[in-house]
């Protein structure tokens, strides 16, 4: 290159500048009315649930394109809402099931078909169970919380007839089936792709889809977006109404807010409460908040070291929570509050309830007194960054209550990578967490969280043998005594309050007036098949 | 040329060898244990060290970097375990995003800059020169996120000149087939005039932020610059000498200003590398920046380390091009080396 040439190319390079060509296509307009368009913050990192770290957005691209033996009914809920019932499960794959004290017998569609057209059999839905109890991690973990555990309990009688042996009587079995792991995959087109090394295929089907469900993948752009398009063919349900749906990244929720109410998105779910707040106002945008079940966002507090190890000191901070302030200026009145209620007895075999506790610094300062803290004490209140927008007015303005019972907590940020970490070490004095369960019951809450058994998210290191007792049992009871027995572990949890509930988190979408059916999952991710636009 | 060349390149070697060994290192010792966080949230100590074996981060670090070398040999930057994908795709997939919007905030800015600077020089004092000023003090004062959110606030939600700050293209676009990765030219490349006009459209706002952040040093340097060279005793030989004004600024004054403007070019473009990971945030543009930071989030190893390479690949390139340019604009340079 010469230097005049040089010289002359960048001058013109400043010139580049076209006028605006007027174009206008019709088929844009068109695409547009048949397409959902989704906006949300994270992206899948694969197609396979059963996967390595898979994370929660591909648990809604596994539940919209698998097909699962059985499912979950739908109810409204008390603001006429539809909601998944989790009391009534119904066909999917399978079109009938027979239940006996030791095994499930189920009779699978007769003309359902993979998306390559292959007829599914029972020996598909027999490979896919034994995957699932095979592959380790998360879900070997969540077949084994409804006693699914190894390939002998399943069999392939024929080809339109598939067993579950039991291994012991366990209420949870049937409403595991229904979750999103045990999807059925094409077990030959997978076989293909297993090597020696990987039987279970798990390397191509991070990337790929084995799938027969209601939806196929169009385009899948790591990290950007993923346009699913409608399987005609489809026979275990009613056909989707949507004929394409784009998921969209938009990692800003200024602007994923910006594009919802220009019209230019249909559906979000991932803002800041004040925002969901301040759209349920709108007029152009209807938005729908159902309580998370099982979940609450809680002070946890570390029970086998002083001075949380006192229970009156657990219960002086109780009482001096400043939870309306929480309410009204963190979540916008986007939760349901889990204090004030009339003492600290349970009113019914659910989770969560209110506890007795409210705002009451005299009665707090008189426990702390009476636990000889009399002149406070000093600590740290950690939370975990990752989720900084709620925790950390949170955490600022239950510092600044603590304080007047004369409790110095230092806040102190965990950044999200660490959090589990930092979890799993169990020595943080008091933590600002959330918690929350897939199956709806009290039992498995309390398993996780409060009994001795001391995993992860028993954050407070919480061990006593009474209310284990009473866990253990009411997994295998019923009826009057079961209520019995989650009333008094209830108790237990709301006297000795190694955690303090604060609030039930409220799982929030918005989108476009002309889109109906939406319904609430367990899951919380978005099921595409029953939503309309109109 | 070529001598000047090669020895460039050879200084060069030893610091990819130096990142090489920083990144590795500092993400071992970054807090964060990413088998925890990708056991997923019902994760047993048992599930967790199952993935740790999977990852193989239960071997010692020597065992770890030998490992990562020898993939690196065979040009493997490994998997990212958030998109699932390997690393060298996807930072081949998202760099010419980030350096079409690079370079193109880089043309606006100097499209801009340069005359804006030359103008104040000449007339220095005036409102021109006041005006250079004010936009460059502005621009060095407003961050860029900020200004991203400032602008889709105003031209898109407000005002709706702008389209929906949804990244490269139209949703409802298909991209250009892939010639250069640069969706401008592949579209002109394939005759499509929609999909290059929605890609400028969608290309203004984020560029405009980064240019109005770099406008700044390049306006100064120029000003600068040029100041200095009018006040210098050949410009008053050829004004003297009866030289049309056109002809003494830019033939004899401006040539001589240039080489410090390609210096903070230079350097502005390796901001504007830096600044890409806040504007693909606002703007939802797929680049290697929002790649970079959401690896750093979730503790994904692989990515990071592969970010930092390809950036300071591309700071050595960007160096060895600026010497090239150098001897292109001065022979002196040339001649000396």
């Amino acid at each position: 290159m010469k230097r005049r040439t040089f010289f002359k190319s960048t001058a013109a390079a400043g010139a580049a500048m076209t006028a605006a060509p007027a174009i206008w296509s019709e088929a844009k307009a068109q695409a547009r009315n048949e397409t959902l368009l989704l906006i949300t913050e994270s992206p899948p990192n694969s197609m396979d649930i059963q996967g390595v770290g898979t994370n929660r957005p591909s648990y809604e691209v596994s539940w919209n394109t698998y097909d699962r033996l059985i499912t979950y009914g739908v109810k409204k809920d008390a603001n006429g809402n539809d909601h998944y019932d989790y009391t009534k499960l119904e066909p999917e794959l399978a079109t009938e099931w027979n239940v006996t004290p030791t095994s499930a017998t189920f009779k699978l569609r007769k003309g359902a078909k993979f998306h390559d057209g292959t007829p599914i059999t029972a020996k598909d839905v027999k490979w896919s169970f034994d995957r699932a109890v095979s592959v380790g991690g998360f879900p070997t973990f969540q077949m084994k919380a409804g006693s699914l555990e190894k390939p002998e309990q399943f069999v392939a009688v024929d080809d339109n007839t598939f067993r579950v042996d039991f291994v012991r009587a366990d209420k949870l079995t049937m409403p595991d089936i229904g979750v999103p792991v045990p999807v059925i995959m094409n077990s030959e087109l997978c076989k293909k792709h297993a090597t020696a090394a990987d039987p279970w295929a798990m390397e191509w089907l991070k990337n790929n889809l084995a799938a027969g469900g209601a939806y196929k993948i169009e385009r899948w752009q790591p990290g950007q977006e993923v346009v699913f398009m409608r399987n005609d063919d489809w026979q275990n349900g009613p056909l989707p109404k949507i004929k394409r749906v784009i998921r969209r990244i938009i990692p800003s929720a200024g602007n994923r807010r910006a594009l919802l109410e220009r019209g230019d998105a249909d559906i979000s779910f991932d803002l800041p409460p004040k925002d969901f707040a301040e759209l349920a106002t709108s007029p152009k945008l209807t938005v729908i908040g159902t309580a998370i079940e099982n979940a609450m966002v809680y002070l946890g507090m570390n029970v086998n070291e002083k001075p949380f190890n006192d229970v009156k000191v657990r219960q002086a901070v109780a009482w001096a929570l400043p939870y309306q302030q929480i309410m009204d200026s963190v979540m916008f009145g986007r939760a349901l509050p889990l204090f004030g209620g009339a003492d600290n007895l349970s009113k019914g075999s659910y989770w969560p309830q209110k506890d007795g506790y409210k705002t009451d610094i005299a009665k707090a300062k008189a426990l702390m007194a009476a636990a000889g803290y009399a002149d406070g004490f000093e600590t740290t209140l950690s939370f975990d960054l990752g989720m900084a927008s709620t925790n950390e007015p949170l955490t600022i303005l239950v510092q600044e209550s603590l304080k007047q019972i004369g409790i110095k907590a230092t806040i102190n940020k965990i950044p999200g990578a660490n959090w589990r970490g930092e979890l799993l070490k169990k020595n943080l004095p008091m933590i600002a967490n959330a918690f929350g369960g897939w199956l709806n019951y009290p039992e498995y809450f309390f398993f996780w969280c409060y009994h001795g058994q001391n995993a992860v998210f028993n954050t407070m290191g919480y061990k006593n043998p009474a209310m284990d007792a009473l866990i253990d049992k009411a997994r295998f009871t019923s009826g009057a005594e079961y209520d019995k027995l989650v009333k008094g572990f209830i108790d237990i949890a709301f006297e000795e309050v190694p955690r303090v509930p604060i609030f039930q988190p409220l799982l929030d979408v918005a989108m476009q007036k002309n889109i109906t059916g939406y319904r609430y999952w367990f899951h919380r991710q978005l099921d595409y098949r029953q939503l309309v636009k109109s | 040329m070529l001598n000047l060349l090669l020895s460039r390149l050879a200084t060069a070697i030893p610091s990819i060898v130096g990142v090489v060994v920083v990144t590795f290192m500092l993400t071992r010792l970054l807090p964060g244990d990413p088998a925890a966080y990708f056991a997923g949230l019902a994760a047993s100590p048992q599930a967790i060290a199952e993935i740790r074996t999977k990852l193989g981060l239960d071997k010692s670090l020597p065992e770890q970097f030998v490992a990562y070398v020898g993939d690196l040999l065979q040009g493997n930057l490994g998997n990212s375990l958030s998109t699932g994908q390997p690393v060298v795709t996807e930072i081949a997939t998202r760099l010419p995003a980030s350096a079409e919007l690079t370079l193109f905030a880089l043309i606006v800015a100097v499209g801009i800059a340069i005359p804006l600077g030359v103008l104040a020089a000449v007339k220095q004092g005036t409102w021109v020169d006041h005006l250079c000023r004010i936009v460059t003090t502005a621009g060095v004062s407003l961050p860029v996120f900020f200004t991203g959110l400032l602008l889709a606030y105003v031209f898109y939600y407000l005002l709706q000149w702008a389209p929906a700050p949804t990244g490269r293209l139209d949703i409802f676009l298909s991209p250009p087939p892939d010639i250069t990765g640069f969706y401008l030219i592949d579209s002109l490349l394939s005759g499509n005039l929609e999909t290059f006009w929605s890609a400028l459209r969608q290309l203004a706002l984020p560029a405009i932020s980064m240019a109005i952040f770099s406008l700044a040093p390049l306006a100064r340097m120029t000003r600068g610059s040029m100041l200095a060279v009018l006040g210098s005793d050949f410009i008053r030989t050829a004004r003297a000498s009866g030289l049309s004004p056109r002809t003494v600024v830019f033939t004899y004054a401006f040539r001589n200003a240039v080489l410090p403007v390609i210096t903070t070019l230079g350097m502005v473009f390796s901001f504007l590398l830096g600044a890409n990971v806040l504007v693909e945030t606002v703007f939802a543009w797929p680049g290697i920046g929002l790649y970079a930071v959401n690896a750093l989030i979730t503790s994904d190893y692989a990515p990071v380390q592969g970010f930092v390479l390809t950036m300071a690949v591309l700071y050595v390139t960007l160096n060895l091009t600026i010497d090239f340019v150098y001897g292109l604009v001065d022979p002196r340079v040339r001649l000396e080396s």
